[in-house]
């Protein structure tokens, strides 16, 4: 503030000075400019009913039909769901579902047979469904070392404190290290059409494709550039609730160690408490017979995961796939919902329009 | 805050200097020579030396006392309260979120204002640096400025500026007087003159001066600029001799020495204690209605946030009773975490969820009402339309932080001189005993002779009122404070025009002084120069007759007169005093006081100024009382203004009056114009004027202030000597409240309504009555009450007689009342400073009366009809702008902060973040700035052209309309909806089902980013809809951050970023945006969110519009028709949304 002052002002000119005061300061006048002024050229746009009517229309016309459509693809998705937790003691896992001890060595087997009404033409995706369970936990979410999953061979030595309690087994590092490691999903499904002649075939899974392309090929590599994994993950543990270690789990060396899909598919963690996992793809093999036919079916699976303690439920999903995903009938609801709540807007402020549209105007001019 | 500081440090620094030994006066040794022993035992004490320390900071406390500094506003406080909570606990959000946008802006204020202060060092430096001439021993030698110290006997040449408050002793001219501007410490760039110590101003050379010995006594250093009181004691021959010291002997620092060859002067104040520096503490900061509001919202948000935190805490605890969902066997705590204290726990989440939700109260709000007032700002700067070309001036900001107070002005305070009018005073005619005198050719430098030169209007006058005559003329040539300025020192363009003639300049600092001597020239009478004391006049026979000025009794706004004791050739001595009316004819005995009143009161009806001119022969015996009543007045060193005023008191009395002049002020152009529409805009406009009641009214009736149809109400002296004041205010607002009565019951012919309105004239002496607190009487306060309530029924209200502090009283007394109204001061001169500092919104007008009020105002501007545009388009632009930001902050960051709330319920309230946290940094400081930023800089919702035609629009945003409540629960309501809708969008979206075609899942991640990707969107289209005005600019914004959001999204999650720890957004959005579905949700959640407000603002415009919708409507109405003048630049206007 005083600095300014400093500079002496010099200024004669504007004093009472009789005689002619000549002399005007032009060198104070900056270019003019538009913006300067607040004149730049506009489009000045204001919502009325009448400029906002054919916009509601149009978005009425426009969202009905892909709300309808939505909603027909939708329902044309077939979708089959099993829960077989073993809640029930009628359900056939309930047995299994009442021995939770993670290290039990004979592994718990219960079958669960099903009928499908319609044959699923295209290709046919396995989910597991978890529910209650919160993936979505912050001590949970944050509970990996992303640079030990890419393969840095420091934090697979040392991992990231965000593993804690699941970093360090009997003084080890643990390799995944992590609640979200720790906790994979362990239970195997297989599916068995049952003939109407009696045979029962079992029917082919893929295990491959159902995790995100980049995050196999780029976020999660395997620690060090041996083939071996044995030795790539040398003085690590595994986590403490596998069975395996992580170099175990597929005997695919493309599919094993961090890389291995199902493990990629766990660690990305779900939204919400609810959710599902894909599986495996059911791949259709030709064009003339259905992927899954009409029939019986059994679902057997090895049940390892304990889900009871938090009530939570296990399901399976097999699922075929629109261009928009999976069965979900809210988006097609949505769609129509809000298109017609547009038209009706429009309708209404049509009448609004021509009620007083006119009148305010008319009522202003005569002003 | 600067000013809380700068104020301490005087008082510490003034506390050291004085100590103990505080005292009410200090002693100065002229050359550090003590006082011979036997004098009184002074106590040497110890000054500051003459370094100027504007600068805030030194080298090693900058950083600490910045920080410091910047941290004592609330919101970095708060900022820095989250920001170490997020260092200290383990919080969902990593600190860099919360840590950066601080840093930054701290950083930026830290840099700012380091550079200021920088400058500031500089400018110190060069001050104190610069050499000044001190005697020391006979010798003149060269000095350090900073080194001046007090007693010093410093050399000052001509054009020169003075390093220091200086006593002076004596100057090159025989007179000991010395010429010097003020122009850089209030602008008045007229040459004032000093007067050297009479017992000094003889030794003039470098030994004479060194052997002064002489002490001063003054008082200790005070701000005004215009008082000083002290005394000298010059031990002569051991015999002291006292001589008195005004502000006539004090040379300021800052002021420049003029036309004097060289001076000697004694230092007296040094470094912080000169006037200057004491004057330029910087004044309290004004703040705005706007602002108040957007604190009291900042409460509401905060106590929102608190109370969500709260709000989950309880149910994070309720819901983790059961020991499964609080450790399940998949997601167990660490050891630590487990020893933890269950309070500690509690309160750990508490401050978590207050991180987490903490972006409600963005950091990047306070700066973006920063940048959006000091860039907005410029428009007023930049505004051609505010330039005066003949000034070459334009408008000048001094604080941004008031732009938008600009459009919610309900009163304007405005003087009259200056103002209203041209301050461009004419002299029109003069009246002598009734006789009218009227110059007929006003020429400068012309000198009429003879009789010629005037018109008389009244039969010709016999030789003895011929006499009387010449005396009324030589009475106006001799009773001024005018100076003559010789051609050679004025500049060069001047100096071009008036080639080989000797004209001189009149300067003065009160205009109607120069237009009277100039009408005195103009009827023959030439004020040529003073010189040795000697005034020296042109008669008509071309003689120059001297006179020998013996006293001057200065003019002030209290006494209202000014007077000159002068002795002639011929040894008599006469007083010749000048002044208002009713200055002047209570103190006048004899003259023809009936014709003379009669004509001032006609001239003051036509809205002339009058004076009044009247004379005293003074025998010698009464001069000699008048000499000491004078000089004991003014070698007081007590209350020497009120003995002062008491001698003039007593000297100018027995007045034989002379006549009366009449000086023309022209209105300044379009003022009628500015005044009718600031009352069509709602604006009650005041005029405060010193000028007398006949006077004022009529520019008040030229200025279309009052209409013919305005009932006046006057509240004057002359009805209160009638009547009881309490009569008169209760039958002045019986009269209004009838009016308003009746007005209420036929308010059905709406239109009739404003066929009567009122107008107030009050005076001074009646004003001071209303306001003074009465101890008697029991229902003093009533009075004021009744008063403020006639003001409030009367449109217009003239207060005249009135002194600059009743000024800024009338001005408290509005702001103070039950509505609080916001006001606004507008005035030129130094007298309106008070008022200008105490409304909330200060207007300077580059005037001819120097620059104080300029220097002390919020705005100046060149001329008074600038104040329409920048109330009417500018501050409503403001406004608007700054209440949309506003509101529009807030909005956006309960859509951003709502979803995460509603989270919370999904994910076990484990203050899992919902977005990623570049996302939760990035949004407020650049997903989302800019087209906020830019739409408060450049928005116009109706076109600048018609906001002035249409000064009703004004009425539309009055009373902060704007930021009512009601307005900010519907902005909160939208955001908690649009929250809504995109968070439960999502939810059901996402909820148990496939979102890809080929089967694939997507996590928490994705579904954070599709709300984010909604909310981005939604909250900058909203904008957009908002938006009334686009430029290319504002396309360019808009799209462009959105477009900026896309690149960036595809770029954060296209790498695996080696410097982070967690890759969770890798590709999270590509794969996202390679979904059907997503893009499918993301348009209707878009389309949903928008849609309410949509239809809100279409209805509201077709069912309750406003003055301002129904503009909008009206003028794309007849854009749509070639011939109106609308069509402007909207020939695209038609183009529906």
């Amino acid at each position: 503030m005083m600095a300014t002052s400093y500079s002496a002002k010099d200024e004669d000119g504007h004093i009472t000075v009789s005689g002619p005061g000549a002399g005007t300061l032009r060198s104070k006048k900056p270019e003019n400019t538009a913006f300067k002024q607040q004149r730049l050229p506009a489009w000045q746009p204001i919502l009325t009913a009448g400029t906002v009517l054919p916009a509601f229309f149009i978005i009425g016309l426009i969202f009905i039909p892909i709300g309808i459509g939505l909603y027909v693809t939708s329902n044309n998705i077939k979708e089959f769901e099993i829960d077989y937790t073993g809640v029930d003691m009628s359900s056939p896992c309930f047995n299994c579902s009442q021995n939770y001890s993670w290290n039990s060595t004979r592994p718990c087997t219960c079958t669960i047979p099903f009928y499908l009404e319609t044959p699923y033409e295209s290709n046919v995706f396995m989910y597991y469904g978890l529910s209650n369970f919160y993936q979505n936990h912050r001590r949970y979410v944050k509970s990996r070392d992303d640079s030990q999953l890419n393969g840095d061979v420091g934090s697979l030595q040392k991992p990231s404190k965000e593993c804690e309690p699941y970093a360090y087994h009997e003084n080890r590092p643990v390799a995944p290290c992590g609640a979200i490691a720790n906790s994979m999903f362990n239970d195997t499904l297989e599916l068995f059409y049952n003939n109407p002649n009696g045979t029962k075939l079992q029917i082919p899974l893929t295990s491959t494709g159902i995790a995100w392309w980049t995050d196999k090929h780029v976020k999660f590599r395997n620690p060090g550039n041996d083939p071996n994994l044995t030795a790539a993950f040398q003085g690590t543990t595994k986590p403490v609730n596998w069975r395996r270690p992580v170099y175990e789990l597929d005997s695919d060396p493309e599919n094993n160690g961090f890389i291995n899909e199902d493990f990629i598919v766990w660690m990305r963690t779900a939204a919400l408490p609810t959710f599902r996992k894909l599986y495996r793809i059911i791949q259709k093999k030709n064009s003339m017979v259905p992927t899954l036919p009409r029939g019986n079916y059994t679902l057997e699976v090895v049940y390892n995961y304990p889900v009871r303690r938090f009530e939570g439920r296990k399901r399976v999903i097999l699922s075929t796939i629109s261009w928009m995903g999976g069965k979900n009938p809210f988006l097609g609801i949505a769609y129509m919902t809000v298109g017609s709540v547009c038209f009706l807007l429009g309708v209404v402020l049509l009448i609004i329009h021509h009620k007083y549209g006119n009148r305010n105007n008319s009522a202003d001019i005569s002003n | 805050m600067g000013m809380d500081f700068s104020t301490l440090r005087t008082l510490i620094s003034r506390y050291c200097a004085g100590e103990e030994n505080w005292v009410d006066s200090r002693t100065v040794y002229i050359g550090h020579k003590e006082p011979p022993p036997g004098t009184e035992a002074f106590i040497q004490q110890r000054f500051p030396d003459n370094r100027i320390v504007s600068s805030k900071y030194t080298f090693w406390n900058f950083i600490p006392k910045n920080m410091f500094e910047q941290f004592r506003r609330v919101a970095n406080f708060y900022f820095l309260i989250i920001f170490l909570v997020q260092l200290i606990i383990d919080t969902p959000t990593s600190p860099v979120t919360s840590g950066l946008p601080l840093f930054f802006v701290i950083t930026v204020t830290a840099i700012k204002q380091g550079y200021e202060d920088w400058l500031r060092h500089k400018a110190d430096n060069a001050v104190n640096k610069c050499p000044v001439h001190v005697v020391q021993h006979g010798k003149v030698i060269r000095k350090q400025s900073r080194k001046l110290r007090v007693g010093d006997v410093v050399f000052v040449k001509e054009d020169e500026t003075f390093p220091c408050d200086l006593i002076l002793l004596s100057s090159s001219r025989d007179d000991g007087t010395c010429y010097v501007t003020t122009a850089s410490l209030d602008g008045e760039s007229s040459h004032k003159t000093y007067y050297a110590v009479q017992d000094t101003k003889a030794y003039r050379t470098e030994k004479e001066v060194d052997s002064i010995h002489a002490t001063i006594e003054c008082e200790q250093p005070q701000p005004d600029l215009y008082k000083f009181v002290g005394r000298i004691n010059i031990y002569m021959d051991s015999d002291p001799v006292a001589r008195p010291l005004g502000s006539e002997n004090l040379l300021l620092r800052g002021a420049t020495l003029k036309n004097t060859e060289y001076i000697y002067a004694v230092a007296i104040y040094t470094g912080m204690e000169t006037k200057m520096a004491l004057n330029y503490q910087s004044k309290c900061q004004k703040r705005s209605a706007v602002e108040k509001s957007m604190n009291a919202y900042l409460v509401v948000y905060l106590c929102i946030l608190i109370s969500k935190a709260i709000i989950n805490t309880a149910l994070k605890y309720m819901w983790q009773a059961d020991p499964n969902r609080d450790e399940p066997w998949y997601n167990q705590r660490t050891e630590s975490e487990r020893q933890r204290h269950i309070v500690i726990r509690a309160f750990t989440d508490f401050l978590a969820f207050m991180v987490l939700f903490n972006y409600i109260i963005p950091v990047s709000m306070y700066v973006t009402v920063e940048m959006q007032k000091f860039l907005g700002s410029y428009f007023i700067v930049w505004d051609d339309e505010m330039l005066d070309e003949e000034l070459g001036e334009r408008a000048v900001v001094n604080t941004s932080d008031l732009n938008e107070e600009l459009g919610q002005v309900e009163y304007v305070f405005t003087d009259k001189t200056g103002t209203l009018t041209e301050n461009n005073m004419e002299f029109i005619e003069c009246c002598v005993d009734g006789h009218v005198y009227v110059p007929n050719i006003i020429c400068n430098g012309q000198v009429m002779t003879g009789a010629g030169g005037m018109d008389m209007i009244d039969s010709s006058p016999g030789p003895d009122a011929r006499e009387r005559e010449e005396l009324f003329f030589r009475a106006l040539c001799l009773c001024h404070t005018v100076q003559v300025k010789e051609e050679e020192t004025v500049d060069g363009i001047k100096q071009g025009i008036h080639q080989g003639k000797s004209t001189s300049f009149y300067i003065s600092s009160s205009p109607d002084e120069v237009a009277l001597v100039e009408g005195m020239k103009g009827l023959g009478f030439t004020y040529l120069r003073l010189k040795d004391s000697h005034m020296e006049i042109l008669n008509r026979e071309d003689e120059v007759e001297r006179f020998e000025l013996l006293e001057v009794l200065t003019f002030d706004s209290v006494r209202r007169r000014m007077s000159v004791i002068v002795r002639d050739s011929r040894g008599e001595r006469y007083l010749f005093c000048k002044g208002a009316d009713s200055a002047i004819f209570p103190r006048v005995i004899s003259g023809k006081v009936e014709q003379v009143r009669a004509r001032v009161e006609h001239n003051a009806v036509e809205g002339l100024r009058t004076l009044c001119v009247a004379y005293r022969p003074l025998s010698p015996e009464q001069y000699q009382e008048v000499c000491h009543q004078l000089s004991g007045a003014k070698l007081a060193l007590q209350d020497r203004d009120k003995r002062l005023a008491e001698a003039y008191d007593q000297i100018e009395k027995d007045l034989i009056l002379l006549g009366a002049t009449a000086v023309e002020d022209r209105l300044q152009e379009k003022a009628a114009d500015t005044i009718e529409s600031l009352h069509k805009a709602g604006i009650k406009v005041w005029v405060l004027t010193g000028d007398k009641m006949e006077t004022a009214a009529a520019t008040c009736y030229a200025s279309k202030l009052f209409h013919r149809n305005t009932q006046i109400l006057e509240l004057t002296t002359k009805r209160t000597e009638e009547q009881s004041l309490h009569d008169v205010l209760f039958d002045l607002s019986r009269t209004v409240l009838r009016q308003h009565g009746t007005m209420t019951r036929d308010n059905f012919s709406s239109l009739s309504g404003d066929c009567t309105d009122f107008g107030l004239i009050i005076d001074g002496a009646t004003l001071s009555a209303v306001m003074r607190p009465d101890q008697e009487d029991s229902n003093s306060g009533n009075y004021k009450e009744i008063f403020l309530e006639i003001c409030r029924n009367c449109s217009a209200v003239l207060c005249c007689r009135m002194a600059p502090l009743q000024k800024a009283q009338i001005v408290k007394l509005i702001k103070a009342s039950k509505e609080h109204p916001i006001t606004l001061a507008i005035g030129d001169g130094a007298n309106d400073v008070s008022m200008i500092l105490e409304a909330h919104v200060g207007i300077g007008i580059m005037g001819k009366e120097g620059r104080q009020a300029v220097r002390n105002s919020d705005y100046a501007i060149p001329k008074f009809k600038h104040l329409k545009k920048m109330l009417l388009v500018h501050g409503h632009y403001y406004y608007i702008r700054i209440s949309e930001l506003v509101q529009y902050f807030f909005y956006k960051n309960v859509c951003f902060i709502f979803p995460q709330f509603l989270y919370q319920f999904f994910c076990g309230f484990s203050q899992q973040p919902l977005y990623d946290t570049a996302y939760l940094t990035l949004y407020n400081i650049s997903f989302t700035s800019l087209p906020i930023l830019l739409y408060s800089l450049i928005e116009q919702h109706i076109n600048m052209d018609i906001l002035k035609k249409d000064p009703t629009l004004y009425r539309d945003i009055a009373k902060n309309s704007l930021l009512q409540w009601s307005t900010f629960i519907y902005w909160t309501v939208l955001g908690v909806y649009d929250a809504i809708v995109m968070f439960f969008g999502a939810y059901f979206l996402f909820d148990n089902t496939t979102f890809t075609s080929n089967g694939q899942m997507f996590g928490n991640w994705t579904f954070g980013t599709l709300v984010f990707t909604v909310l981005v969107f939604t909250v900058t289209l909203k904008l957009a809809l908002d938006t009334h005005y686009w430029t290319w600019i504002n396309h360019f914004v808009i799209w462009g951050s959105l477009i900026f959001f896309v690149v960036f999204s595809l770029l954060w999650g296209g790498i695996i970023w080696p410097f982070l720890n967690y890759q969770r957004m890798y590709y999270v959005f590509m794969q996202m945006l390679s979904s059907g579905p997503a893009w499918l949700s993301i348009i209707l959640l878009i389309t949903a969110s928008l849609l309410p407000d949509v239809v809100k603002k279409v209805i509201w415009r077709a069912l309750w519009p406003t003055t301002t919708e129904r503009i909008q409507t009206k003028r794309r109405c007849l854009a749509s028709e070639p011939s109106t003048i609308f069509m402007l630049s909207q020939t695209s206007s038609r183009i529906s949304f």
